[in-house]
């Protein structure tokens, strides 16, 4: 005896619970607040408020500013909305309870994926909002190519969320996730430059290969293949969320 | 459940234990903690594999999702999140059923429609778990595990509780129940297993666990002193309050002739069978001592 569901039905359990998860984190504001707000305050801060004057005169320099908050703000949903929901949703028993519940397996997973692009397209409209206050000179053509990439430039950072999440209790899931993530913001050249001596830490970090590929997308001189960022971005995306799956379901 | 052995390093949680639940069946399983229980429950609903043994649900594996779709499940300790209503909590969870009530129709069904729009994580505990409830039976589940499902519920709530669960029943419903509340499964159970040390150590109706039991219980008001009667052979125990004496006896009709002999303005004699209280008392101890 077994019970069989419809496609359009089984479609309705993943959108449910899509639209649930995000709906979870749009009405957590220690979650929301931060990773929504804070590219775009950050891009006001040094892109207007303190260097505007000098970037009035540096299209490119505008241009770096942009996009390197751009990227900044594709990295936390993920994350952030993986490594720490998922670590407290094995903690309180609710990640067993849906396992046990006739969930479809990779709903939750998809869920929270799509909630960090839904997060990271709202931080792109706000960037792209206040470019103007930013003396950006982009097409609307390339605008929208960027926001397509960086949407899909979430998922890398979802499975790196992913991976933390499966092995890291709630409680210290912030801490594991900060010590990957506070690096990557620095060491990744996409708001600093490192010195050329110390260019090869960037490539080590998936936040360098999709800067390089934002800047191949909107048509600027990049660094290395697209393809190639891509494949790498991909691969990632793919060996940690294998890992993560196998150990979830493993562990729960 | 065939032949289920389980062991966690080196602590065996299931030793060859055996379990069946048949159609429109309530079965409880008992134990003191450690006995099993949880094991049972998380192996029965696929969360782990047994290391020696079967385990089937409607003859099939239970880590199918096609299987899944026929079972409700309330843990005890698993929180749903926090900051999803009450209604939309219950909406998600009809989602992943073929045929499931409305979420309007669950949340009458367990009184909880006046918090329809209240975030889960205000809500009481016992408000908690009468929404885990609806989530539990809002598939309209063909099987239904409820592990402590009546822990931090007000008597009202307990009753909707057991009624609802009658009701399952009577349309056909099966349902593995635990429960620290011996008097749940004594009013509610078809069937009782009692689990000890990982080990099934006795499996029947209520009243054939009572009458595994051969201790019974006499009741009288009397002016004989409790010191006395103590003293006299036959009494395990003896207590007395303001309703009178209260005596644990192995053998009553010896106690009670005596307590006839010996005071003749003896009144309001009573004798009871053991209760399931004591058969699971008695039954776990005995394992215990071995």
């Amino acid at each position: 005896m077994t019970s069989t569901m419809s496609g359009s039905r089984l479609a309705q359990a993943y959108w449910s619970e899509t639209r649930y998860e995000s709906l979870r984190m749009l009405r957590t504001p220690a979650f929301a607040g931060p990773f929504l707000a804070l590219p775009v305050c950050l891009y006001l801060l040094f892109g207007v408020v303190l260097f505007g004057d000098a970037l009035s005169k540096d299209p490119n320099g505008a241009l770096f500013m942009f996009m390197g908050f751009a990227v900044f703000g594709v990295m936390g949903p993920g994350m952030f909305g993986f490594g720490v929901s998922i670590a407290v949703e094995r903690d309180q028993g609710l990640l067993r309870l849906k396992r046990a519940l006739p969930m479809p397996p990779a709903a939750p997973l998809l869920a929270k994926m799509l909630m960090a692009m839904l997060f990271v397209a709202i931080v792109m409209i706000t960037m792209i909002a206040a470019a103007p206050a930013g003396h950006l000179r982009i097409s609307a053509g390339h605008l929208l190519s960027l926001t397509v990439v960086n949407i899909l430039g979430a998922a890398p950072f979802c499975a790196l969320g992913l991976f933390i999440g499966t092995w890291a209790s709630g409680k210290s899931a912030p801490a594991f996730v900060n010590l990957l993530y506070l690096p990557m913001i620095y060491l990744s050249g996409f708001l600093i430059p490192l010195p050329k001596s110390m260019q090869w830490v960037e490539r080590l970090s998936p936040a360098y290969h999709l800067h390089q590929l934002a800047l191949a997308a909107i048509g600027s001189p990049s660094q290395g293949a697209p393809l190639v960022h891509a494949l790498i971005l991909t691969g990632l995306t793919l060996v940690m969320t294998a890992l993560a799956v196998r150990r979830l379901a493993r562990v729960g | 459940m065939a032949g289920v052995s389980k062991r966690f390093g080196k602590v065996v949680a299931l030793d060859g234990v055996d379990l069946e639940v048949e159609r429109g069946e309530l079965l409880a399983l008992l134990g003191p903690n450690g006995a099993g229980k949880t094991t049972s429950i998380s192996l029965m609903l696929g969360l782990q594999r047994p290391d020696v043994g079967s385990v089937r649900l409607f003859g099939e594996s239970p880590e199918r999702i096609e299987t899944r779709r026929m079972i409700g499940v309330m843990m005890q300790e698993a929180a749903l999140a926090s900051e999803l209503r009450v209604c939309e909590q219950i909406d998600l969870i009809t989602r992943y059923y073929p045929d499931p009530l409305t979420p309007e129709a669950v949340m009458e069904m367990t009184g909880t429609t006046a918090l329809a729009r209240r975030p889960y994580g205000k809500l009481s505990p016992g408000q908690k778990r009468q929404v885990q409830f609806g989530i539990a039976i809002c598939g309209r589940p063909k099987l239904l595990f409820l592990d402590e499902p009546t822990v931090g519920l007000d008597i009202q709530s307990r009753e909707m509780v057991w009624e609802t669960l009658r009701e399952l029943v009577n349309d056909g419903a099966s349902i593995v129940l635990t429960t620290h509340y011996l008097e749940e499964a004594e009013a509610l159970a078809d069937r009782v297993v009692v689990l000890s040390q990982g080990r099934k150590i006795a499996a029947g109706t209520v009243s054939d666990m009572r009458s595994l039991v051969v201790r019974k219980r006499v009741r009288c008001r009397t002016a004989l002193r409790l010191e006395q009667v103590k003293l006299w052979p036959d009494v395990q125990s003896a207590s007395s309050d303001h309703t009178g004496l209260q005596i644990t006896t192995t053998n009553a009709e010896n106690v009670v002739r005596r307590l006839l002999d010996a005071d003749e303005d003896l009144q309001d004699l009573e004798v009871e069978r053991a209760g399931l209280a004591e058969a699971f008392t008695e039954l776990t101890a005995e394992v215990a001592a071995r």
